[in-house]
């Protein structure tokens, strides 16, 4: 049974998607970063599918949907905030902080 | 070692080297090209856990889809060259590493989950309903039954999404 070497895995990845998102200042490195800790959940998904029947991929089928309408509209955002500002780096993108 | 766990821990290892090397790199585009093998292992590892259309669908949606989509604004927008780091200073970097230790720490603790007895779901479920339903009709049949309300909103959310990314990268707002 790969339950819990599953569970293991994907919590590490999960906890390096979270550093990548609290140490990167490049927003489309974080945006790659989000997309690892969706596929680390989806990870957990499927293991517990095994055990527990099919539900978890279903599931897993959503967040992947859900997962590319996300990315076409977050680069979307990307693209217009780089022709208004020029610049990714989001530490230059502070407007409401005054 | 039984060879599917050996395998396992092969994947997972490749996985979590380059999930780490992702968020490491300076350059955008080695950064995009090492979460694509990060990808295509957990796409592995799907398959040792009995799950090949999901494993299919990783492929092709994830590595071949939304990764391209990536590299393609990141190209778009001249991103490619390695400049200055874009990692936070030290106190930062400290801050955040100890934040997500914290919480790998506490995630680490599912390693020695069990799954719950009668959860409500047959037992034995999966691998009996892949021998009787096949690979596809498994996830097929629930999907256009059981949940084919949430199917028909996931359709309305893409044609949002279609509309409001077309709309976003018009040329002036």
């Amino acid at each position: 049974m790969l339950l819990g070497p599953a569970l293991f895995v994907s919590a590490a990845l999960f906890t390096l998607g979270v550093a990548g998102v609290l140490f990167r200042r490049n927003a489309i490195v974080i945006f790659m970063c989000i997309e690892l800790m969706l596929n680390a959940v989806n990870l957990t998904f499927i293991a517990l599918a095994q055990a527990l029947g099919v539900a978890g991929q279903i599931f897993v089928f959503f967040v992947m949907t859900v997962a590319a309408a996300e990315a076409a509209v977050g680069l979307a955002i990307l693209l217009a905030v780089f022709r208004h500002r020029g610049t990714l780096n989001l530490t230059q993108i502070n407007l409401l902080k005054g | 070692m039984p060879w599917p766990l050996a395998l396992f821990w092969m994947f997972a290892g490749v996985a979590i080297g380059s999930a780490l090397l992702c968020i490491t790199r300076r350059s955008p585009v080695a950064s995009a090209l090492w979460l694509v093998v990060t990808l295509f292992q957990i796409a592995a590892l799907f398959v040792l856990l009995d799950a090949e259309f999901i494993a299919v669908l990783q492929v092709l949606v994830y590595a071949g889809a939304i990764m391209v989509v990536f590299l393609f604004v990141i190209m778009l927008l001249d991103l490619g060259h390695p400049g200055p780091s874009d990692i936070r200073g030290p106190l930062g970097l400290a801050v955040a590493s100890l934040l997500a230790g914290a919480l790998g720490l506490k995630l680490a603790v599912l390693f020695r989950a069990v799954p719950p007895s009668g959860a409500g779901f047959a037992p034995a479920g999966l691998e009996h309903a892949i021998e009787t339903q096949g690979l596809v009709g498994v996830v097929a049949r629930p999907l256009f039954s059981t949940y084919v309300v949430p199917f028909e909103i996931a359709s309305i959310l893409l044609l949002a999404a279609i509309v409001g990314a077309v709309v976003l990268a018009k040329r002036e707002l």
